[in-house]
């Protein structure tokens, strides 16, 4: 701790110093650890812990689905087609069943998560630091370069985001690439707001004209001084992009816009399911069931990082 | 309040050219021309292909076609569907009724229930109650809504077909088929309390019940969550406490002193909703065949129709630009310090 040093420093040193040191004298509270704090606040919320333990157990499902699913996500078993799972009349071979062609629903389950994390994953890293550059220029530079970037934003925020991933989806035709871009592009516009507006208020603040002052470039000022105290709010708002994007992605596959068959994408899995609801149940709430657990998770991670993050969010709700 | 609204509307100007340029785009930047995607997997004679280009003002420089698509778009010209022939704006406006419908049921489920809901968490703070509250509007906030549609269905008309038959609810369209209702209003509601057919409003209302419910579950949850919230800010506020004092009774206390002012954010998050709204009548619509605006826009794209998917799109986003200036001005209306903020 380099302020316990101050005390002694200070007093070799001129006056300048010694103001310093009569601060210093005082007893030091113990410098609070960023990440103690954190965790703290956010384990004391028993939603989020919830939360990020399911997490963590469908992050582990995508990462070992090869090794934990039993078949191959779309390998057809024609003498097993629409077998209940165990707890109803089926066996022990497919655990939770097989679809109308017979393919294994645990190993697709499994390997949708797959490929629904990695959605989000692409999709947020896609939007986010897009999201954060306009935002800061936008801060940076209000005049000219903000306003367009804002008027631009506005065009993209008064469409629906479903019905804008639509569009650019039809523009550049279904797919789960294409998915995955389509939801990126149309989360761009809450970034740019958020961190525009964060950095806006901190722009104003005292330690940024001192580095200004010191002779920071406007490059450094921007991701060096300004960024890493707007960050809170768009990692909370990046949580919440995550399962958004996991909804969406859901959403768009059964359209029949996102991912294509046979690719085991939960969303994708629904879209056929409509017609089986009256045979085999487990074909429409499994799939749903998966989504919306996820789904759910991050939600409430999001809502225990939101109070662990941001305190002043914390007084609102 | 003139001077509020002028610098309202000068925002909106802009961000509606920038729609139109968006769906004017939109046709230009699917791979191939209009006149090749009309005619499909078919060969095209080049001489039809480039009577037809010039018939259709394509082969104009790009800024000529984009300034006749705004002045004919302000003419509610829309182009018609490459497959029924129709005018895009006539089709909007015959199926916009039951979008309407739908979405205003929705929301009404979604206000009474969410203020309810939000309300009664927030004055039993800290109880199983308000826990209970959150937990489920968090859990509809997270609901994928195309499988909550899947859901009810197989509780609600699949499993009580067997357990009341009486009670069990039908799955798609508007009014049952034996009807045959002729549409004045387009509202089915209206237009079968008008015909006087016996069971017509019933089967109207028993067709709504499933859609509305879905379509209503997000913004039920952001409702419930947003009244919350609001009312205990306001729960704490002097006056509030001034009113406990005088003796009012709590029932009093707190529907007619603290949730008048609960209400001023809350009016604003429903009216913000309407964007979601339509976007969830996408999937509600496609899940019970209901025969509006958002069905008519996934069939389009499924059709590659594209100037009804571009018209829907300009429209959709047009609406949802008019409803938030709309909320804006009253916003600004209730409460000055809005309007003569910077």
């Amino acid at each position: 701790m380099p302020n316990s040093q101050l005390p002694s420093d200070a007093a070799k040193q001129g006056t300048v110093l010694n103001a310093v040191s009569s601060r210093a004298d005082e007893p030091l509270a113990p410098l609070p650890s960023g990440l103690g704090d954190f965790w703290r606040s956010f384990s004391s919320n028993k939603g989020a812990l919830l939360g990020l333990v399911f997490f963590v157990i469908v992050v582990l499902c995508a990462l070992l689905a090869d090794v934990l699913a039993p078949y191959s996500p779309i390998e057809q078993y024609r003498d097993a087609l629409l077998t209940p799972p165990f707890w109803g009349a089926g066996t022990s071979r497919f655990w939770l069943g097989t679809d109308d062609i017979g393919r294994d629903m645990l190993s697709r389950l499994l390997h949708g998560a797959r490929l629904s994390l990695s959605i989000g994953l692409v999709a947020v890293t896609l939007s986010m630091l897009p999201g954060i550059a306009l935002g800061l220029l936008a801060a940076f530079f209000p005049d000219k370069l903000g306003t367009v970037i804002l008027r631009l934003m506005d065009v993209m925020l008064a469409l629906p985001s479903l019905l804008l991933a639509i569009a650019v989806v039809a523009v550049l035709g279904p797919g789960l690439v294409n998915t995955m871009l389509a939801i990126a592009l149309v989360s761009i516009p809450g970034y740019v707001r958020l961190v525009r507006a964060s950095a806006m208020s901190e722009l104003a603040k005292d330690y940024v004209i001192a580095s200004r002052l010191a002779g920071a470039g406007t490059f450094r000022l921007m991701f060096d001084t300004v960024l890493p105290n707007c960050m809170a709010p768009v990692i909370v708002t990046a949580t919440l992009g995550f399962s958004d994007a996991i909804l969406t992605a859901a959403a768009l596959g059964f359209l029949g816009l996102g991912a294509q068959p046979p690719m085991p994408e939960w969303g994708t899995m629904l879209a056929s399911a409509r017609d089986y609801i009256e045979r085999a149940n487990w074909v429409v709430t499994l799939p749903g069931l998966a989504i919306l657990s996820t789904v759910l998770a991050i939600n409430l991670m999001g809502d225990g990082l939101r109070d662990a993050l941001d305190p002043r969010l914390k007084k609102l709700s | 309040m003139f001077s509020f609204f002028l610098k309202r509307l000068g925002l909106v100007i802009p961000t509606f050219i920038g729609i139109t340029l968006l769906a004017f785009s939109l046709i230009h930047l699917i791979p191939g021309d209009p006149v090749q995607v009309m005619a499909g997997e078919r060969r095209l004679d080049p001489a039809f292909y480039a009577e037809t280009l010039h018939r259709l003002g394509l082969d104009r420089p790009l800024y000529e076609q984009y300034g006749i698509y705004l002045w004919k778009a302000l003419q509610l010209d829309l182009g018609e569907s490459f497959v029924t022939h129709e005018g895009v704006w006539s089709e909007f406006l015959k199926l916009f009724p039951a979008t309407v419908e739908l979405a205003f049921c929705a929301l009404l489920f979604a206000t009474v229930v969410g203020l309810l809901a939000g309300v009664l968490a927030a004055i039993k703070r800290g109880t199983i109650l308000d826990h209970g509250v959150m937990g489920i509007s968090l859990t509809g906030f997270s609901m994928p809504i195309f499988w909550w549609g899947l859901l009810l269905i197989m509780f609600f008309s699949v499993a009580m077909r067997d357990i009341a038959p009486d009670f069990a609810l039908p799955v798609s369209g508007r009014i049952a088929l034996e009807f045959d209702i002729a549409p004045r209003t387009g509202f089915m509601l209206i237009d079968a309390w008008l015909s006087g057919e016996a069971g017509a409003f019933k089967s109207a209302l028993s067709h709504l019940v499933m859609p509305s419910i879905v379509l209503g579950t997000v913004p039920l949850a952001v409702i419930a969550r947003m009244t919350r919230s609001s009312m205990l800010e306001v729960l704490r506020e002097d006056y509030v406490r001034t009113a406990r004092a005088k003796g009012l009774s709590p029932a009093r206390v707190v529907f007619v002193h603290a949730l008048r002012n609960a209400l001023v954010p809350v009016v604003t998050v429903i009216g913000l909703l309407v964007g979601t709204l339509l976007g969830g009548a996408v999937l509600t619509e496609t899940i019970f065949s209901w025969p509006g605006v958002g069905k008519w826009l996934i069939d389009a794209i499924g059709r590659r129709d594209y100037p009804v998917v571009q018209g829907g799109i300009l429209i959709s986003a047009t609406l949802v630009i008019v409803v938030n200036l709309l909320v804006d001005l009253l916003y600004g209306w209730i409460n000055p310090r809005i309007r003569h903020a910077k």
